[in-house]
């Protein structure tokens, strides 16, 4: 079977386009939550995903509509919290994806009648991804590399020293609220695809696969990008030829390429 | 000479702890100031006020013609971050250079002539290429000057610079600082550890206790009457 006839089958084209995009602007956001220290957000907010996720099916919501407005809130509301109390950032995460899940579990297990694939929601399905995610995810794919590529030397030094940054005028809130932003349309539109528990992965590890590979910052995030999009790939096609469930395979290629990516690191420091 | 920064009647406050209260005294074109206090006097709080980073609770800090709040040349202290951050020495220099672009998105060729500039006023021009997190404690310190005097024209900032460095590249960052000051008349306030130690290498010196200048006045007379 050739590779364009995998395409023909609409789930394939649309969990295609979107895994691709959605793994672009991942790995862009990934690369300053990952030397910000803030990894964990991306595993926070996806715990929040499925739990208003879970909500909005037994509310009788549409849950993409219904989670994307919740899940900004709350990574506002993480932002927030980080600023302005004396709670640690890993604290805050930890607290709120907790209690979200809690509240998924909760009104699963309470709603009466209400078929839930409790399995899509947490390791994703790629049947699951509609022509929405896909108009969706290329308007969040566009908007997103046009900010980046215009805010890039903002971003890397607020990155870098965020003190620095704002004693020359940068405006970090707003920088945080558009990592925020992005970082929950990432979590929402790819849980889809990869899984709650699952998605959190495409913001980790093509950022630190690819940190060590370059002494440039803006090397490092075109080289994230394209792991990104190649674990991607790969993990697609190998869920297909193989029927492996898609979310699980693309963080096993993501794991496969960190652990060659660091032996070669090895090897090149010894 | 002129005044550069003029601060009148400073309090800043966390919540219900007043770190600094009332606080008046003038920074002139030209001064090395070296600000002394144990810790916990609000040195840190004082420089982040002059800076923007903090707002006051109360009291006034204006600036002379020719600076702005965001045309200080800052170096803070060394965070941990720092550490294996995927950057080259002239990326981390540019960036120092931000702050002049407005709402511009790239840099022009003029911030990377004043980026190249810094780098040739410190003597690291051969650095530029390097990636930062393999530098020595004293070379990452250069380059964070070279980040910083990239910034601004007029004042510069600095954050106990000298925790980190051994006796030799401590002696040679503060010979660095004492020929910006001297040749270029760069004006710099200095947060450093205390009256009796080698640091303190300015013309005046401003002390802190308890959130409250006990003595503002310059170095020589204090070393006449210790």
């Amino acid at each position: 079977m050739g590779l364009l006839e995998i395409f023909s089958h609409a789930f394939m084209l649309r969990a295609f386009i979107v895994g691709v995009l959605i793994s672009v602007v991942a790995a862009i956001i990934g690369v300053s939550l990952v030397l910000r220290k803030q990894s964990m957000l991306g595993d926070g907010l996806s715990h929040v995903a499925f739990g208003a996720f879970a909500l909005a099916t037994v509310l009788g919501f549409t849950p993409l509509w219904f989670s994307l407005p919740v899940v900004i809130f709350v990574s506002f509301l993480i932002l927030h919290l980080n600023q302005n109390s004396k709670l640690s950032g890993d604290a805050s995460i930890a607290l709120l994806s907790a209690s979200s899940l809690a509240i998924g579990t909760l009104a699963i297990s309470i709603s009466k009648g209400v078929n839930i694939d409790l399995n899509s929601y947490l390791f994703g399905s790629i049947l699951s991804v509609g022509w929405s995610d896909v108009v969706l995810s290329t308007i969040l794919a566009i908007l997103s590399i046009l900010l980046y590529i215009f805010a890039h030397n903002r971003i890397f030094a607020l990155t870098f020293d965020a003190e620095f940054a704002r004693s020359i005028g940068i405006n970090t809130r707003l920088y945080d609220a558009f990592f925020a932003i992005i970082c929950s349309f990432v979590v929402v539109l790819g849980m889809r695809l990869l899984g709650a528990l699952l998605i959190s992965s495409l913001l980790i590890f093509p950022a630190t696969i690819s940190l060590g590979f370059s002494k440039s910052f803006k090397t490092i995030v075109l080289l994230s990008a394209f792991v990104s999009i190649f674990a991607f790939l790969i993990g697609l096609l190998l869920s297909y030829f193989f029927s492996l469930p898609t979310g699980a395979t693309v963080v096993l290629v993501n794991l496969f390429v960190f652990v060659v990516a660091k032996i070669l690191d090895f090897l090149r420091k010894v | 000479m002129s005044e550069l920064v003029t601060v009148k009647n400073l309090t800043v406050a966390y919540g219900s702890n007043v770190v600094i209260s009332s606080a008046s005294f003038i920074i002139k074109k030209g001064d090395f100031i070296c600000v002394v206090g144990q810790n916990g006097s609000g040195k840190s709080t004082l420089i982040k006020a002059l800076l923007g980073l903090i707002r006051p609770r109360s009291g006034k800090i204006s600036f002379g013609q020719g600076i702005k709040q965001n045309s200080i040349g800052y170096l803070p202290q060394e965070p941990k971050q720092f550490q294996n951050f995927p950057a080259s020495v002239f990326e981390i220099v540019l960036s120092g250079t931000l702050g002049r672009l407005g709402h511009l998105p790239f840099y022009r060729k003029e911030d990377r002539i004043r980026a190249e500039s810094s780098l040739d006023t410190l003597n690291i021009k051969n650095l530029k290429d390097k990636k930062f997190s393999e530098l020595s404690g004293g070379q990452k310190q250069k380059v964070l000057l070279a980040r910083a005097l990239a910034a601004t024209s007029s004042l510069l900032i600095l954050d106990e610079p000298s925790n980190n460095l051994d006796h030799a590249s401590r002696k040679s960052f503060y010979e660095t600082l004492k020929s910006l000051n001297k040749n270029t008349g760069l004006t710099i306030l200095m947060i450093t550890h205390d009256l009796d130690s080698e640091d303190l290498i300015g013309n005046k010196v401003l002390s802190l206790k308890n959130g409250k200048i006990s003595s503002f006045t310059t170095v020589d007379f204090l070393r006449r009457y210790k």
